[in-house]
């Protein structure tokens, strides 16, 4: 049962618990709820493009989706990129290697993803290019 | 909000808008490719314009890990097509490890004066972070064979992962309780590690067919923890690429478990394919063994043929062969089709991948649904490497491992041809029935050398 921890839902509801916990907090309470917002209406819209996506089309999915969550390179540029007072060295390595890892992803992920979608070719290409 | 961080924020809006228009057109092959561009440009927006952030003051680091991180994603999108699992599994690992090196990033950098929100989202962002990376990096190895695809299981197996996860949740509620206290570093290391080993254990007791449903749920932590980064930074673009992964990985998951018949909590602790089936009974018999001219004959004159590929396709590399010889046939006047079963492979999504490089245009390739009706009327279906996905026992046998998962019946077809490399059973262990009907031929040997010699006959025909 372990697993449920892990389920969507419970962390969507684990955010709230931890968002109850707002009395001491260092985030603006309005930020929390609109990025709540974001996240309630991302996930519905979520559900229904990729619902959408035929079985066929799963794989270049999967490493499309992989792409686009390297988004995450944002946060690490920011943090390799920024000056702090304490734990400078230790900072700018963890974001270097951040920022490395969400690379290897953005680029790697996009040229896979296109490299597989060139393949997927109606019949008509497919008998062109045979015939040349 | 200085001037900068407006066009910083248009910039994200834009991406944002940009990656949701890229997984819509993935509703279909023609405007897939486009599509991806898009998405592709909204991402090199949001990155170029994030250089100009006001914070950035240093590009030294920034510069190593752009370029060391291009020039490991380039090569890792060269890989063949039938490396595609493992490469996903690394990527789910490289994705869950920024994520996570970003939330211990932010703890180091700001400490215990986050406040309890931010503190629970970096908790889950780095819990689900690191066990996704070790999870994932596992999965990558079995697929890759560096480790045995079979379960490894223990006794007291689930006491220890069951300890592991209260551990986790312990070192998570008292870190975010007490933000001050002498002992939030601990809490918060200590969290990192049981995260990291959790993942190991998550994955080390499934087996290599499972890999599909597993491959989607890492998919989904690894989303989920960029999604937790999004709301550690309160940045919006992070959170919807983020859950758009997640629900992406969540979607994909469910349907693997659906095309199995299981749920997932059976596919993470049932530990399939360890446990040798018990023998379904009575199913023995003798196996016809059939010669590649008869079978030859048997595709040339046939109206309709049907491919059913499986994982035994990818590891022959048999893929080109496979197209050569539909090629002939439907030289011959032969209505060739290929039946896809959704978990066959190692991933979603795997044969159409392996099929399509070998260019057969994707109005061939059918799903499970589209095919079945199809099958009374198929001449020969020829199973490529396939096994528990056309095992008739699956739908006649509600004793058997594998009861209800749908399969494609390619027992209803005039005849079936079986590539096989030896007589041994499938992956699950389990006796095929398919293996001993009387409409069934079977043709030993490896799979792309068979469609080779079957390629070479039909021509002779």
């Amino acid at each position: 049962m372990i697993h449920v921890l892990f389920h969507p839902a419970v962390t969507l509801a684990a955010l709230f618990v931890a968002g109850g916990e707002a009395g001491k907090t260092a985030l603006d309470p309005a930020v929390v709820i609109s990025s709540l917002y974001v996240f309630a209406l991302a996930a519905f819209l979520g559900y229904q493009v990729i619902s959408r996506v035929p079985p066929l089309l799963h794989t270049p999915l999967m490493s499309a989706t992989n792409a686009i969550s390297g988004i995450s390179l944002i946060g690490s540029l920011v943090i390799a990129g920024s000056t702090y007072e304490h734990h400078q060295t230790l900072a700018s390595l963890l974001g270097c290697a951040a920022v490395t890892s969400a690379m290897i992803n953005v680029t790697g992920g996009f040229l896979i993803t296109d490299r597989m979608l060139k393949m997927f070719r109606k019949k008509e290409t497919v008998k062109a290019e045979e015939k040349k | 909000m200085t001037h900068p961080s407006y066009i910083l924020e248009a910039t994200y809006l834009i991406a944002s808008c940009l990656f949701v228009m890229g997984l819509k057109s993935l509703s279909h092959p023609d405007t897939a490719r486009r599509g991806m561009i898009m998405a592709a440009a909204g991402m090199l927006a949001a990155l170029l314009g994030t250089l100009f952030h006001p914070d950035i003051h240093n590009y030294l680091w920034i510069a190593v890990g752009l370029v060391v991180g291009s020039s490991i994603g380039i090569p890792m999108a060269m890989v063949p097509m039938t490396a595609m699992p493992q490469r996903t599994a690394l990527s789910h690992a490289f994705g869950a490890l920024a994520a996570s090196l970003v939330g211990i990033a932010e703890y180091v950098i700001h400490g215990n004066s986050m406040g309890g929100v931010k503190m629970g989202a970096l908790g889950l962002e780095v819990m689900l972070g690191s066990l996704t990376v070790t999870g994932s990096l596992i999965a990558a190895a079995k697929l890759q064979e560096f480790m045995r695809g079979t379960p490894i299981q223990f006794k007291g197996q689930h006491f220890v992962n069951l300890a592991i996860g209260l551990g986790m949740v312990t070192c998570f509620v008292l870190w975010v309780m007490d933000p001050g206290a002498a002992n939030a570093n601990i809490y918060f290391f200590t969290l990192v590690g049981l995260s990291f080993l959790f993942g190991v254990m998550l994955v080390i007791p499934i087996g290599a067919a499972d890999m599909p449903v597993v491959m989607s749920l890492l998919n989904s932590y690894a989303g989920l923890s960029s999604a937790a980064t999004g709301f550690v930074l309160g940045n919006n673009v992070l959170i919807i690429a983020g859950t758009l992964d997640g629900f992406s990985g969540f979607i994909l998951s469910i349907l693997m478990c659906k095309a199995m018949n299981r749920s997932i909590t059976n596919v993470l602790f049932g530990g399939f394919g360890a446990v040798v089936g018990t023998d379904t009974g009575g199913v023995g018999g003798t196996m016809r063994e059939v010669t590649v001219d008869d079978v030859a004959v048997q595709l040339a004159y046939a109206n309709q043929v049907v491919f059913v590929p499986g994982y035994g396709m990818a590891t022959a590399q048999a893929q080109h062969a496979c197209r050569e010889l539909g090629n002939l046939l439907e030289e011959r006047g032969v209505a060739v089709k290929y039946a896809i079963h959704p978990v066959a492979g190692r991933m979603p999504g795997h044969m159409n991948v392996l099929l399509a490089e070998a260019n057969v245009p994707y109005s061939s390739l059918w799903e499970m649904d589209q095919i079945n009706p199809e099958m009374p009327q198929t001449d020969v279906a020829v199973v490529i490497g396939a096994n528990d996905v056309v095992n008739p026992d699956a739908r006649d046998n509600p004793k058997s491992l594998i009861a209800g998962m749908p399969i494609i019946e390619v027992d209803k077809a005039k005849s079936v041809v079986v590539l096989k490399r030896g007589k041994g059973k499938g992956f699950s262990g389990l006796e095929n029935p398919l293996f001993f009907k009387s409409v069934t031929g079977m043709l030993y040997g490896d799979a792309k050398s068979s469609l080779v010699n079957l390629a070479q006959a039909v021509q002779k025909v």
